[in-house]
């Protein structure tokens, strides 16, 4: 299963109401202001490093680029193009949106 | 020319995300062009809107951070950024764009416009002002 995440961990709980429901396997997909939660040496990067152990962490790269964050992402988490966006969502069964 | 204020624009929010930022930098112009004594403050998610490095060819948005570099040039000198909420971010000022502006009583000395500031130093920078605009 894929899960999204659209708003910054800053501002929101959403990245952690993620994490927090996030089963074994799943993918979970940073955009928009999302692409926050992959900054390394932020207050919430602990909380993002520790869920890769059981899930997979993408980014979406236009996101990340646009934002600067570009050389501060937390290592293993894979920035993907808008054509693997499309590749997330065709490979798992179901997307579950955390707005 | 009717009366100087003071004015600090409280950037909150992160840019590209909502348009908040951008339509901040717009009020930002036509305050200098209306040569008013104008500041800014980035806090929280706000403090992205100045983050060097912003790329946004890909996304195919507009990148509006290089206009912060200019602001100098309008007599926006003071750009306060708060020191927290650069910590919780993981950021530092060399992760901030090197925004300067040329001191003209100082034989065009170019000086450093960003300001840190704790929470305490915002509350009574805030009290100081004539107008607050928010975004």
């Amino acid at each position: 299963m894929l899960h999204t995440v659209n708003k910054s961990p800053f501002t929101n709980n959403s990245l952690e109401s993620c994490l927090d429901c996030v089963a074994d396997g799943a993918a979970v997909l940073l955009i928009e202001d999302g692409v926050y939660g992959a900054l390394n040496g932020s207050k919430v990067a602990d909380k993002v490093k520790a869920a890769m152990g059981k899930v997979t962490v993408y980014a979406l790269s236009a996101d990340v680029k646009a934002r600067g964050i570009a050389d501060k992402v937390i290592d293993g988490i894979k920035l993907v193009d808008y054509a693997g966006f499309v590749d997330l969502t065709v490979e798992n069964d179901k997307v579950q949106a955390w707005l | 020319m009717s009366e100087t204020k003071k004015f600090l624009y409280v950037n909150r929010k992160a840019p590209y995300g909502t348009v908040y930022a951008l339509e901040s930098l717009e009020v930002v112009l036509i305050g200098a062009a209306f040569e008013q004594d104008v500041q800014l403050l980035f806090m929280d998610d706000g403090v992205f809107q100045i983050a060097k490095g912003q790329d946004t060819a890909e996304s195919g948005m507009k990148n509006f951070s290089p206009t912060y570099t200019a602001l100098g040039d309008y007599e926006v000198t003071k750009m306060y950024v708060d020191k927290e909420s650069l910590e919780e971010r993981g950021l530092t000022v060399d992760d901030l764009l090197p925004l300067v502006w040329e001191d003209e009583d100082d034989d065009y000395a170019e000086k450093d416009s960003i300001i840190l500031v704790s929470r305490d130093e915002i509350a009574a920078l805030m009290e100081e002002q004539d107008v607050v605009l928010s975004f």
